[in-house]
């Protein structure tokens, strides 16, 4: 059966029609609304950006609350065998993660002090750069976003990306999910995926979920556009760095120290 | 004609044999019956009318994909004025959540495969 756009467009006249005509007579169809749509208001920012505070996470040491609040909110599977390891965010020892930022006199117990780490939504991605089929992009709002449908895995993102964000699903994850989360999907296999600072919550209102599950407030999100930010005015108070700068992908998860 | 019997003969059982399958279905009745789809909701109306659902539902998926995904619009405004969350986990699935009776009734008598929105989004029921 073939509609074309006129006659679609006379079957949803007749429809809304019909609906008006029947609410005329009486017929009282209900019209309130479903759930599933955003209670609160979307949260709209110009440049998404975080902060994490290391001071306040190593308060708390061996805590996984922001890692296991965002693995099981995204359906992230756990493989025992590392070469399959598919992961969001994870805890990155100082001297990995900020590769070039120490010295031989630096603080002591720095350098082996664990740093939560995840795609820092670089201003500047390489990863988007070099995808072929544009299955990720960088959005108005400085998120680099992951489209699944499009994604080839063809992994040259993977090879782009300087701090590792990037997983490959080298197998059907589903079987390897902890806990599923029925409202948001799992991946297939043969595609790649990273942290998506969770353009999902946001759209409902929400801050991503390892920013709400960190009971020690060290992660911060904000709108780093906006001068009135907890973003900006944290990087106001505080000497904050971030990860490899000299590539020059500008990173926009920023590390106080 | 030289061996016209032959060639006639010949083209009756060649097409006899391509149009097997046909035959096959009509006989063993595989084919002659209507599909059959279950609701289970009490909700009356779907997101558009169901005229315009049974023919075009994959074209109003796509873009319901690329609206959400690409552009972050989710809020679906129905020809009834209802609005609904463009998602096919969490709105399409929460009504339809038979995919057996519902989804593949029609899949598998038009032999339209295996789409592969399951690899990824979930059934209702199909996983722990």
């Amino acid at each position: 059966m073939e509609i074309d756009r006129r006659k679609f467009l006379t079957i949803a006249g007749i429809t809304a029609a019909t609906t008006i005509g029947k609410k005329v007579i009486g017929d009282t169809t209900d019209v309130e609304q479903i759930a599933g749509l955003p209670q609160k208001s979307p949260l709209v920012g110009h440049r998404w950006a975080m902060v994490i505070d290391t001071r306040k996470c190593r308060e708390k040491s061996g805590c996984t609350k922001c890692i296991d609040a965002c693995h099981s909110a995204h359906n992230v599977p756990q493989f025992d065998n590392p070469k399959d390891e598919v992961k969001w965010i994870w805890k990155e020892h100082y001297k990995e993660a900020f590769p070039n930022q120490e010295h031989e006199h630096v603080k002591e117990g720095l350098l082996e002090m664990p740093a939560i780490v995840m795609c820092n939504h670089c201003d500047n991605p390489p990863c988007v750069r070099v995808c072929p089929t544009q299955s990720t992009w960088k959005r108005d709002d400085g998120i680099v976003m992951m489209d699944m449908h499009r994604c080839i895995g063809c992994r040259y993102c993977i090879a782009a990306c300087p701090y590792g964000s990037r997983s490959f699903n080298w197998r059907d994850p589903r079987p390897f999910i902890k806990n599923l989360n029925k409202e948001y999907p799992t991946r297939t296999r043969g595609v790649v995926e990273k942290c998506n600072f969770c353009a999902e919550r946001l759209a409902k209102g929400l801050h991503p979920a390892c920013v709400d599950a960190c009971e020690e407030k060290a992660l911060v999100f904000g709108d780093l556009e906006d001068p009135e930010s907890e973003v900006r005015a944290l990087l106001r108070e505080n000497y904050a760095i971030r990860r490899k700068p000299a590539l020059g992908t500008n990173p926009e998860v920023y590390y106080i120290v | 004609m030289h061996d016209a019997g032959k060639i006639i003969g010949g083209l009756i059982i060649f097409l006899a044999l391509i149009t097997s399958p046909i035959w096959y279905n009509m006989a063993s009745g595989k084919a002659d019956y209507t599909p059959e789809l279950k609701y289970v909701t009490t909700e009356k109306q779907c997101v558009m009318p169901t005229e315009y659902m049974r023919a075009r539902h994959m074209d109003l998926l796509n873009e319901w994909r690329n609206a959400v995904v690409r552009d972050g619009i989710r809020v679906h405004t129905s020809h009834e004025g209802r609005k609904f969350n463009m998602s096919l986990t969490n709105t399409c699935m929460d009504c339809h959540s038979n995919k057996t009776d519902f989804c593949d009734q029609c899949h598998n008598y038009s032999a339209v495969g295996q789409p592969n929105c399951w690899d990824c989004h979930i059934v209702p029921g199909e996983v722990q």
